[in-house]
This record gives structure tokens, C-alpha cells and sequence, in this order.
């Protein structure tokens, strides 16, 4: 238990526009060198844990009760120097949209190497090594010439790549992936989950991955957390929950997502009564 | 002055007039600017009646006398005397007609022009378009202030040249986005219908695209009126506006930089009657700008 | 890059022999005769018809226009007939204490404005916010002729601690050798002499730059808070980055842009500006002289000024061109 490198307990988070409830008793952890998928729907509030982890909730949403731990810290109520210092060197995001993420009017190496001269306290030159063998490892070519761009000077791919190397820069004990695969090229997402993969293995470090594409877990994850309407409706490790699933939306799910090896079987979506059971559990 | 951005959808003026100027009265800008123009106005045809003494008769014995509140002041003169011994209030009072008039005038006339030369550079795009977007960019090359100086010097003094001189330099303003929203409206869904349906160009740019340049012209007009009653005072300081006779908050500001040391009343009344109007004409732009633009009433 | 300059150049000679050809008209078509204004009474009609001559008033449009031309592509821009001196010569002297005058304004406009704006962004979640935005709209609506006045009883009634005209105080008797006395005596470390100059000049700086001052403010507070809500501002932010090295570091550049953009015309006001507050101030710059030819009819002076106002304006318009290519990564990699 106390192994684990981020605890979620009973966290409860209400709309504070609506008293619409987002996110009802949840529970989860992610354990010592593990990669724990969260997936779910549209509005399942996979996101809204992120945000929560990160602190960075809009102001609509309120915690009204739970914890989030994390190197024995409840990051919801530690004080805001402490949280900055967690936040900011032992826990990094991994973002979605790579065109948005990186400043357009900086070049690379002063982006990769913040992180490095803030929390490491390393010289520029210092810094600059450090980037440079980030970037080898995330398998850019050019290394000199990347931290010498702008943002619009790489591709998609090559951007991901960067924001993966920033987020493994400082050795941080957990990684929030943000559907990291989600804004990229199909033939370049296999790539970049391998990339994950091989980066998270290497460093040892922890990453709460979240999705809603039940692909990418299956490649990827070691354990799993499935979402609806704000509520964990099944976890386990991937393995077990691919093949033997247990919540009848769970197996709903998989049989909705298309086969590559039945191209002529009609897609088969998830039937509503079963959406319905499931709305009628979380109103209880 | 910031020029006003051409707006992306059409800007829809209800047809119900008292709709759109209900819209205008819930605009706390519109309501503070608008009711200090009308303050203005009021003072301004009513000076005859509202300005407690004649604002050309002198008296020497009572020069420079300062404003009520100070030591010195002579009763009967609220605002204190100039150096001729004219009373100041009733000076700034009738000063007001000058500006106003020249607020008006002005900023309609170069409203009309530039907003006709900018449909008609909007629509008709091509080789007409270019020739008044060079006449617009050579136009704008002048130091405005230094045209007019020069207008109304080579024209000869007066309210007439003065008005003149501001609707001939500061048209290019609303030629400019007059256009530009022309340019916009004209590739909109409603145009191509209306083409489609073989009506005339003359009647498309007065019945369709006109009504919907209206609401940015407005608010643009207003501002106008705020810089032309600028123009009328630097004029006016110059010496170049009406005769030194007629009281004008120029004239009186040029006198009080004068006579400064001998009392700074004679500066500071028609400077702070300047800047309220000026100030209540941009406010009242701006709260027409928001009240008639759809999109920021959202 | 350098084809775009030399487009905007070739545009530029454009405009100009417009504005020229326009004053050179506008100047002649109308009444006033510069020619009344200067003689004595008593001169004979002959004496008249000479003086016409002399000053080259009596050829047609056309042929003056086209003498004009040729001289001044030679670099005669003629007598001024109410100064009787060069026109040149007067513009050479007189410019200098116009474009320090104009780049002082710029400089306090550009610095004030952004440090409002930026300061305006860090306390954006504070009450002070509104307070700020209210007194900015209120700086906003108030044009350089009321700021000129507004200053000039602030300071040299109620407060009298700025000197209300002129450009130096000359007493001193201090020795220049080029007409740009506020630079020169910085760099040459006459401190007493910059610190009477720079007080001289104080108050038509502010006139000149608080309009500007607030127009910088009203747009890059924008741009910073359209910058500040994106997400590698986010990312920085997590990265445990102080809110105040955020706008600096991460927000502000992206702002510049589309601030300049924005009020790069402005910056073109300044230098029409000058006529009037030079006026205000006693202060011996082109603007001041301007006003003069222009009630004197001075034809030669008049051209050779609407030339140098129109060749700033031009110039200015094509700097804040390039600097807002510049300052975008993006345009100017092509």
C-alpha cells in the first residue's frame, strides 16, 4: 500500500454551476513502476482526475471530499510551496495537443531545460548536456539542431517527442500522460507509445495514463481503471479486464470497438439498457 | 484614437427601432456619456438664458477675479473673470455652442464621405478600390493636425472652414472601416441571395450592406465628435477658429496659458469643460459599440 | 525580406510625391498671398512684380512645380520668405530637437504602457484589477492637447518644479556641437546639462507619450491575457514557474506581436503630435515652426516641412512594418 506512487481515495468533485456531481467516490492507485490506464468516455471525468492530481481544476469544480496522495502529501490540501515543489519536480504532464504545448516564440532548449535549471539548479551549459542526451534518448536525430527550433519548425511527431523528454527530464516519480497519442498521425502513435513505454521502464517511473481508447491501453498499460459518469466501474490489471471482463458496460465496451479481423461484423454499440443500469447505480 | 475592428458576423439592427435603442439605454457608458451631452446641449441653446452675465462685456475693475471659492472672488461671477474682466461661466457656457456645432457638423459630414467612398471601395473592389486606398494612405500620411492648420489658414478663419477642415482630414477614418466591414458583409450568404435574385447593386448596398455598417459608423461617429470639438479647440488656440469675439474653450485656454500666473481659473474651466466632453463622446461610442454589436452583448 | 523592403520603399517615394504634389497645389490654388505679407507699405508695384519674380511666383503651376522639383533633387529646398534663410538650413537645425522629442515620448509611452500592462496581468485576480482598467479607460480619452494643459497647471502652477517652455535654460550657456542636446549631453556625461534639457523637455514628453502610454496598456494586456490562457503556459506553470516569470518569460513575447500590430499606428500620431504640443511648450522643434509658416504663408518653408512630416510618417508606418515581421518567429522564417 505505502509502496504505491499515488493513492486516489474516495474522491468526490461537484459542479459548482450546477451542483452536478463529476466525480462520485473515486478510488485508484498507481503503484511503483506501474503504467495505470484510465479510461472512459467523453465526460467520464478521466480528465478531471488529471486536473485534480495537478491542481489545476477550473473554478466550476470543487473536491468536496477525498484524498490524493502522493509521497505521503495529500496534494489537496498542502500548502501551496509544497505542492509547487511536488507539482513542479516530482510529477510531470505529458499534454495532448503538442502545436499547443510548447511557447511558439521560444526555441526548444530553453523549454527542455526550465525544468532542469529551476529544480537541478544546473548551469546553462549544464543544462544544454542534460537536453541534449534527453533528446537522444527520446530518439531525435538532430539533437543540436531540435533545441536550436522554434516549435513550428518540427513536426507533430518530433514535438511529442520533446514534450516526452521534458516530462522524463527531471526523473519524476509519476507521469500524467493526457491522451498523449490522441492530436498525433495513427502511424506516428505506435511509435510514441513505444517510446513511453521504453522511456517508463528505463527511468522506473510511474504514469497514470489516461485514455479513451481501449487500443492504446491494451498496448501499453499494466493496470487498468474504467470510468462512467464519474464513478470506477471496473479495474484490474489489462490482461484480466480485456479478456475476462466483469461489469456488463465493461463488456459492452469491448465488443463495441471494431475488429480488424471481422471487417464485415457490424459495429456494435453499447446497448442502452445497460447505459441505463449503470445511471440508475450511480443514482443510488 | 483606437480604430474599430471590423466585426466577422453580420451585425443584425433589429427592425424594431425601439428594440435597438432599449439596447442603448441599458448600456451604463451610453446613459453616463449620452446624458452629459445632452447636459451640453441644453447649455448650449439655452445660453441665453442659463449664463448668468453677457459673455462679451468687459469690465477692467473686475479682471482676473478668481472663482468663488477662493478669497478675492467677486459675487456674481462663479467661475472668477479673465483679465478683461469677462465672466468665465458664462464664457464656458457659450463656448459650448461652438463645439457642439462643430461636433456635429464635422463629424456628420466626414462620416458621409468616408463612408461613401468606403462602400464604394468595398463593393466594387478592383481598380476603384485601389485608387482610394492610395488617396487614403497618401491622406493619412499628413500629420492631421498640421492639415488642418493649414487648411483653415489658407481657407481663412471661421467655424465654416474649421468644420471644412475636419471632414476633409479625418474622413479617410470611417472610409476605412467602412470598407472594411463592406468587404466582409459583402461576401456573406444574404449578398449572394440577394444578387441571385437580380436585385439592383445600388438597392443591395443601401437596403443590405448599409444597415449593417451602421452600427460600427455610429459608434465611430461619436468618437469623431470628440476629436473634432480637439480640433476646434487647437484651432481655436492658434487663433485660426472664430473671431477672438465669439467665447470658444480654445480661445479661453490659449488666454489662460497667457495669464497663467494671474490666475489658472481662466485655464483650468473651459480645459475641464474639454475634457468631459471629450470624455462623454467616447464613452457614449463605446457604449453604443457594445450595445449594438450582437456578438459582445453576448 | 530585402524585396519587400525595396516594394515599400518604391511605395513610399510614391506617397511622398503625392503629398508633395498635393501641399504644392493646395498652397497655390488658395488665397492668401505670402507675398502681401512681406512687403512694407509705400513698395511700388514694380517692386512687388520683383519680389514675385524673386521668389519664383510668377510662372505657372506647372513650371513652378517642376522648378521645385529639380531644385530639390539637388538639394535646394529654397528660401524661406519669412525667415529669409535657407530651408534646409532651418530644417536641419530644428529637426534634431523634434525627434528627441518624439523618440523620448515613444520611449516613456512603450515603457509605462507595458509595465501598466504587465503589472495589470499579475494582479489580474486581485480587486485592484478594475481600478486599473477604469483609470486606463479613463487615460484613454484624453488626447495630448488636454494631458499638455493638465500638465502645465500641475506643474508649473500648483506644483512648479518643471519649466513651463522652452528647450534648455540659457543661463547655462552650455556648448553643443550637434543640435541634439538631450542625447549629446548624456553621452558626453554633462549631467547638469542633461538634467536641465531632460527638464525642459519632461513635460511635452508626457503630453506627447500618456495618450500612447494607455492605448499600449489597453491592447497588450489583451494580448497577454489571450497568451496567458494557453496551454504551454499551463505547462510552464506546473513546472513550478512564479506567476511573475510566466508573463515575462513565456507570455510576453507572444504578445508583442499582435500588440505592435495593433498600435504600430499610433506610433505615427506622435510625430503629428508634436506640432501642437511643441506650441504649447515654447518648444523649438519643426511642429512649432510649422505653425508659424503656415500663418505666414511661407510657401518654400510650408513644402519643405510637409515633406519631412510626410517622410516620418512613411518611415515610422515602415519600421513598425518590419518590426511586427520580426518579432513573429513564424513570418520571419518566410
Amino acid at each position: 500500500m505505502s509502496d504505491a506512487a499515488l493513492a486516489i481515495a474516495d474522491l468526490n468533485a461537484v459542479s459548482d454551476r450546477d451542483g452536478e456531481a463529476i466525480l462520485r467516490g473515486v478510488s485508484l492507485t498507481v503503484e511503483r513502476g506501474e503504467t495505470r490506464g484510465l479510461v472512459g468516455e467523453s465526460g467520464a471525468g478521466k480528465s478531471t482526475i488529471g486536473k485534480a492530481i495537478l491542481g489545476i481544476l477550473p473554478r466550476a469544480v470543487r473536491v468536496t471530499s477525498g484524498e490524493v496522495l502522493f509521497e505521503g502529501q495529500d496534494l489537496l490540501k498542502a500548502p501551496a510551496a509544497l505542492r509547487r515543489r511536488l507539482i513542479g519536480e516530482r510529477i510531470a504532464l505529458i499534454p495532448q495537443d503538442p502545436m499547443t504545448a510548447l511557447n511558439p516564440g521560444r526555441r526548444i532548449e530553453g523549454q527542455l531545460t526550465d525544468g532542469l535549471r529551476l529544480w537541478r539548479d544546473l548551469s546553462a551549459g549544464a543544462a544544454r548536456e542534460a537536453a541534449l542526451k534527453l533528446l537522444d534518448e527520446v530518439q531525435i536525430r538532430d539533437p543540436e539542431r531540435v533545441l536550436r527550433s522554434f516549435p513550428h519548425e518540427l513536426s507533430g511527431g518530433m514535438r511529442q517527442r520533446v514534450l516526452i523528454a521534458a516530462a522524463f527530464a527531471l526523473e519524476p516519480k509519476l507521469i500524467v500522460a493526457d491522451e498523449p497519442t490522441t492530436a498525433l498521425d495513427v502511424t506516428v502513435q505506435k511509435q510514441i507509445l513505444r517510446l513511453i513505454r521504453a522511456m517508463q521502464s528505463a527511468h522506473g517511473t510511474s504514469v497514470l495514463f489516461v485514455t479513451h481508447d481501449l487500443g492504446v491501453v491494451a498496448q501499453i498499460c499494466d493496470r487498468v481503471t474504467l470510468l462512467f459518469g464519474g464513478r470506477v466501474v471496473e479495474e484490474g490489471r489489462t490482461a484480466d479486464l480485456l479478456q475476462a471482463p466483469r461489469h456488463p458496460y465493461t463488456r459492452a465496451l469491448l465488443e463495441a470497438c471494431p475488429r480488424y479481423d471481422q471487417p464485415c461484423a457490424g459495429l456494435r454499440p453499447i446497448p442502452e439498457q445497460i447505459i441505463a443500469t449503470l445511471r440508475a447505480e450511480i443514482a443510488a | 484614437m483606437a480604430e474599430a475592428t471590423a466585426g466577422a458576423a453580420p451585425v443584425l439592427l433589429s427592425r424594431r427601432p425601439s428594440h435597438t435603442l432599449r439596447a442603448c439605454l441599458r448600456e451604463p457608458k451610453v446613459v453616463a456619456g449620452g446624458c452629459f451631452i445632452l447636459f451640453l446641449l441644453v447649455l448650449a441653446l439655452g445660453a441665453s438664458w442659463i449664463a448668468p452675465k453677457d459673455p462679451l462685456e468687459q469690465d477692467i475693475l473686475l479682471g482676473a477675479t478668481p472663482p468663488f471659492w477662493l478669497p478675492g472672488a467677486e459675487p456674481g461671477h462663479w467661475l472668477g473673470t479673465d483679465d478683461l474682466g469677462r465672466d468665465a461661466l458664462s464664457r464656458v457656457i457659450y463656448g459650448s455652442r461652438v463645439a457642439l456645432t462643430v461636433a456635429f457638423v464635422a463629424a456628420s459630414l466626414a462620416a458621409a464621405l468616408g463612408a461613401t467612398l468606403g462602400l464604394v471601395a468595398g463593393w466594387y473592389r478592383g481598380a476603384i478600390d485601389a485608387t482610394i486606398s492610395r488617396l487614403v494612405e497618401i491622406w493619412m500620411a499628413f500629420p492631421p493636425v498640421l492639415l488642418s492648420i493649414l487648411l483653415v489658414a489658407v481657407v481663412g478663419a471661421g467655424v465654416g472652414s474649421v468644420i471644412a477642415a475636419i471632414a476633409i482630414i479625418d474622413w479617410t477614418r470611417f472610409c476605412r472601416v467602412v470598407r472594411a466591414e463592406t468587404i466582409n458583409q459583402a461576401s456573406a450568404d444574404y449578398v449572394t441571395a440577394a444578387r441571385a435574385m437580380g436585385f439592383s447593386q445600388g438597392r443591395i448596398l443601401l437596403r443590405e450592406i448599409f444597415p449593417n455598417v451602421l452600427p460600427v459608423l455610429i459608434a465611430l461617429v461619436s468618437l469623431e465628435m470628440g476629436i473634432a470639438v480637439i480640433v476646434e479647440a487647437i484651432l481655436s488656440f492658434v487663433g485660426l477658429s472664430v473671431s477672438s469675439d465669439t467665447p470658444t474653450w480654445g480661445g479661453m485656454i490659449a488666454q489662460g496659458r497667457q495669464l497663467l500666473h494671474q490666475g489658472w481659473w481662466i485655464l483650468a474651466a473651459p480645459l475641464a469643460m474639454l475634457f468631459l466632453t471629450v470624455l462623454a463622446f467616447n464613452l457614449l461610442g463605446e457604449g453604443l459599440r457594445r450595445a449594438l454589436d450582437p456578438v459582445m452583448r453576448r | 525580406m530585402s524585396s519587400r523592403i525595396a516594394y515599400r520603399l518604391a511605395m513610399a517615394a510614391i506617397t511622398l510625391a503625392g503629398v508633395a504634389v498635393i501641399v504644392f497645389i493646395l498652397l497655390r490654388v488658395v488665397p492668401g498671398d505670402p507675398i502681401a505679407m512681406m512687403i512694407s507699405p509705400g513698395a511700388s508695384p514694380a517692386d512687388i512684380a520683383a519680389l514675385r519674380a524673386h521668389y519664383g511666383l510668377d510662372a505657372s503651376i506647372p513650371v513652378q512645380f517642376a522648378v521645385w522639383a529639380r531644385d530639390l533633387l539637388r538639394g535646394d529646398f529654397g528660401v524661406s520668405i519669412s525667415l529669409h534663410r535657407n530651408v534646409l538650413e532651418l530644417l536641419a537645425e530644428r529637426l534634431p530637437a523634434t525627434l528627441e522629442l518624439a523618440v523620448a515620448a515613444l520611449i516613456v509611452a512603450v515603457c509605462l504602457g507595458g509595465a501598466v500592462a504587465v503589472i495589470a496581468t499579475l494582479l489580474d485576480d486581485s480587486p485592484v484589477a478594475p481600478v486599473i482598467d477604469a483609470i486606463n479607460g479613463l487615460f484613454l480619452a484624453v488626447p495630448d492637447f488636454i494631458w499638455a494643459f493638465a500638465l502645465v497647471l500641475l506643474f508649473g502652477v500648483f506644483a512648479p518644479i518643471l519649466p513651463l517652455s522652452g528647450r534648455i535654460d540659457p543661463a547655462l550657456d552650455a556648448r553643443f556641437a550637434t543640435p541634439f542636446y538631450l542625447t549629446e549631453s548624456l553621452v558626453t556625461l554633462h549631467l547638469s546639462t542633461f538634467l536641465d534639457v531632460a527638464r525642459h523637455m519632461a513635460m511635452p514628453t508626457l503630453a506627447l507619450g500618456l495618450p500612447l502610454a494607455a492605448i499600449i496598456t489597453r491592447v497588450l494586456k489583451e494580448s497577454l491575457r489571450e497568451a496567458m490562457v494557453q496551454d504551454y503556459v499551463l505547462l510552464a506553470r506546473l513546472k513550478g514557474m512564479s506567476k511573475l516569470r510566466l508573463v515575462l518569460q513565456e507570455a510576453l513575447r507572444n504578445a508583442v506581436a499582435p500588440t505592435l500590430a495593433l498600435t504600430g499606428v499610433q506610433f505615427t500620431f506622435l510625430i503629428g503630435g508634436t506640432v501642437i504640443v511643441e506650441r504649447i511648450f515654447g518648444y523649438p522643434g519643426v511642429g512649432n515652426m510649422a505653425i508659424d509658416a503656415v500663418i505666414n504663408r511661407d510657401l518654400p518653408l510650408i513644402q519643405g516641412l510637409t515633406l519631412v512630416f510626410g517622410a516620418l510618417f512613411i518611415l515610422v508606418n515602415m519600421l513598425v512594418d518590419l518590426l511586427v515581421v520580426a518579432a513573429n518567429p513564424r513570418l520571419r522564417h518566410g
